[in-house]
């Protein structure tokens, strides 16, 4: 019945191999643009048809398996798809957004160089995402897992000629390895304690059918998810493992919207909560998980505060938003952390397009004024809400939805997470105070993004400020489009207590239900205490784009101000808090010191030493018993016979 | 009576004429006659302990080794040949090409 699954992830595969191959000699960019973002249509037409099969259908969970992958012994791995409530959600997010997305880098990488790279490197994502979201078991999944870092690294290292580019996309690609080694032996820990048990198995229904074998809270079942939640720190940029995200910002804006916003880097988050059960038996992980999430939502949070890059402003509010989402995934609250998941897509994704169109209009300005200024810096922007009034409304609609304002979709999904975070059994108002603190420098830091981008006087350089224009529809198009998923994607998890049914949570119900139930984890509390949650946080949310609005702008001159009274404060967070520094310190630079030692102490003392040794002492002996080959045959003769005799007096006499 | 040591004996003289022949000649036909020597005198030993033994083994082996002579004999010749025409001698001792 759901046997056309496979078609979802073949067709960006065909795409990216047609364009790989051919599309250096395509001259239409439209051509080849338009394929692209064809194929992942025809994927997100699948993707829909086998949703809305499966919301009619009674059974929740349908495994295909295309064929047999290897069959060693008792092992046997399929490439198998796994379609239930958790995937259908996904591959809907990652072909849909990735539908607009595709769209939008038609117009906006229009004249790049390497267009057709682009797309093919985009399309392979898409494949590579998808066969992660899909696959039924984990060495699939892991094929995504490393497809979608290939592709990470491919793509923030597009413009190869810039240095800064392609440090970025080694960065990128070292931390995801560290995250990468954590779910290797995760998954290998957990095959051979499963195998020992008599299951050998890397399917995740066998493995969630099986859970109880291992011992809840048990060393075995901790140890497994603490090597995963290292492999999802690594992919979703947490906390040690989230410095590489803002640096990924060097590669085109709308692959920071795709990759690096909207769907790989919540494959971490997709990852948990693929393996619930697991996390569920493991408290103290959930735990690690709940406490890593609030820290980041809330350190990274306050790096924002500082920026005055345009992207990097929303890098670090993406990793500030993918640490609400551990943090649900900490307290327990999986279908919130999806359900955030799905809403920060349309919204993050939206902002980053939002800003890419922002950045294609000065550039074009600066362009045409033949200047050099950086197109990316929001001190040279303001006032751009006249110029570019769809990208203005669809960044303002977005900015009030991350913020948690009542109504638009972060709200719900935001508001879910920190319910359960102070209500669940496996909650704390500490994790609650740290989420809210982080809403509220959202709020603040979004809406100064949004005041300084878009309000108050031009501050482009003059013989610029009148070339700006609207961009074009390719790139509209998905702003309204994903403007609009961002006011209204959250009405599907309307929870309870607001009059809702939330769909969402019973829908994801077939995947979350088993864990929440068996280790009784569920948000507890009086309705009051959730209205009183729910005002809170919208009241800090409102707190922090007021405080935006006064220093941004009824009093421009106050943050310099600020800057000067907290100058000390205002340098370690402008700074990143100098963790890029710190891990220079701590971890580069040793590793640069043990190579060089390696490379010049031991590689070419020994290594070569030995190699040029061996060589040396052979030219030598070479050198010094070439004379026995004088050219007369009598000398070989003599040899032979010579020989022949000692052979034959060795076996007679010897 | 002739025993069979009297053959080994006959054999081994030839071998060793054989050895000395290549050794101390430098015409090339004469060593290649020597060769021959050699060759029929290990041919004898085959036949000799062939007939002792009462095991026809050695005297199929000594058409093999016949054999093996005639086409030697073929090939080296016409090596023979083709070295007199360059160098309009067969002294092995002109045959010092190949060296360091």
């Amino acid at each position: 019945m759901y046997s056309n699954l496979w078609l979802i992830p073949f067709f960006p595969l065909l795409g990216s191999i047609i364009n790989g191959l051919v599309g250096k000699r395509i001259k239409s960019e439209k051509v080849i643009g338009g394929f692209a973002t064809l194929l992942v249509f025809f994927s997100f037409l699948v993707a829909c048809q086998n949703f809305f099969r499966l919301l009619g259908d009674n059974v929740k969970t349908h495994e295909i398996v295309i064929f047999s992958w290897m069959s060693v012994g008792k092992l046997q791995v399929d490439w198998g798809f796994l379609l239930d409530p958790l995937s259908a959600v996904m591959i809907l997010v990652v072909t849909g957004v990735g539908t607009l997305i595709h769209l939008y880098s038609i117009g906006y990488m229009h004249g790049e160089e390497g267009y057709y790279r682009f797309f093919s490197y985009m399309n392979l994502f898409a494949f590579a995402m998808l066969m992660l979201v899909l696959g039924s078991n984990a060495l699939v999944m892991f094929i995504g897992w490393e497809g979608v870092g290939l592709c990470s690294y491919l793509l923030i290292g597009y413009y190869i000629e810039k240095q800064s580019a392609g440090d970025a996309a080694k960065k990128a690609f070292v931390v995801n390895r560290i995250g990468d080694f954590g779910f290797l032996c995760g998954l290998f820990v957990l095959y051979w304690t499963l195998g020992s048990k008599g299951v050998w198995t890397f399917n995740f229904v066998e493995i969630a059918e099986n859970a109880h074998l291992l011992e809840t809270g048990g060393l075995v079942v901790t140890v497994v998810t603490l090597c995963f939640f290292l492999g999802a720190c690594g992919k979703s940029a947490q906390i040690p493992l989230f410095t590489w995200l803002p640096d990924a910002m060097e590669g085109p804006t709308p692959v920071s919207a795709l990759i690096h916003a909207a769907t790989m880097v919540t494959a971490g988050v997709y990852m948990i909560g693929r393996m619930n059960i697991l996390f569920a038996m493991a408290p103290s992980t959930m735990l690690t998980i709940a406490i890593v999430g609030a820290a980041t939502a809330f350190f990274a949070a306050t790096i924002g505060l500082a920026q005055n890059d345009i992207k990097r402003v929303l890098a670090y509010s993406t990793v500030s938003q993918l640490g609400y989402m551990f943090l649900a995934m900490g307290v327990g609250a999986f279908s919130a952390g999806i359900f955030h998941l799905m809403t920060h897509a349309f919204f993050k994704a939206c902002l980053f397009l939002g800003s890419g169109s922002v950045i294609h209009g000065l550039h074009h300005a600066y362009h045409h004024a033949h200047l050099h200024d950086d197109p990316q810096d929001m001190r040279n922007m303001g006032g751009l809400r006249k110029k570019m009034p769809i990208t203005f409304i669809t960044f303002l609609v977005s900015t009030i939805a991350i913020s948690g304002i009542p109504l638009f979709s972060g709200f719900f999904s935001k508001d879910e997470i920190l319910w359960w975070s102070f209500g669940s059994t496996r909650g704390h108002w500490l994790l609650w105070l740290l989420g809210a603190l982080a809403a509220a420098m959202t709020a603040f830091y979004m809406f100064r993004l949004v005041f300084m981008t878009f309000f108050g006087e031009q501050k482009t350089d003059a013989r610029a400020k009148d070339h700006i224009p609207e961009s074009p529809l390719t790139i509209t198009i998905p702003l309204m489009v994903l403007g609009l998923l961002a006011v209204i994607g959250g009405y599907i998890g309307v929870p309870a207590i607001l009059g809702g049914a939330n769909h969402f949570h019973h829908f994801l119900d077939p995947v979350f239900g088993k864990s929440l139930h068996l280790f009784h984890i569920e948000a507890h509390g009086t309705h009051a205490t959730e209205y009183t949650l729910m005002a809170v946080s919208v009241a800090v949310a409102v707190i922090g784009i007021f405080v935006a609005w006064v220093m941004y702008i009824k009093n421009p001159e106050l943050p310099a101000k600020f800057v000067t009274k907290f100058a000390g404060a205002h340098k370690i967070v402008f700074n990143k808090w100098y963790i890029d520094e710190l891990y220079d310190f701590l971890f580069v630079n040793p590793c640069k010191k043990i190579g060089t030692f390696f490379w010049r102490g031991f590689d070419v003392k020994v290594v070569d030493g030995i190699v040029n040794g061996v060589a040396w002492v052979t030219r030598g002996i070479g050198s010094g018993l070439k004379y026995t080959q004088s050219g007369y045959l009598h000398n070989y003769a003599v040899a032979m016979v010579v020989g022949v005799v000692m052979i034959v007096g060795f076996y007679v006499f010897g | 009576m002739i025993s069979v040591h009297h053959y080994l004996l006959l054999s081994a003289i030839l071998f060793c004429i054989g050895i000395f022949g290549v050794l101390t000649r430098k015409n090339a036909i004469v060593i290649f006659m020597c060769i021959e020597v050699m060759l029929n005198s290990v041919n004898l030993t085959f036949i000799a302990l062939s007939r002792h033994v009462g095991n026809m083994d050695g005297q199929i082996f000594v058409f093999f080794v016949m054999t093996v002579a005639a086409a030697e004999a073929a090939v080296g010749l016409a090596l023979i040949i083709a070295f007199f025409k360059n160098k309009e001698s067969v002294d092995v001792d002109d045959f010092n090409m190949l060296k360091w």
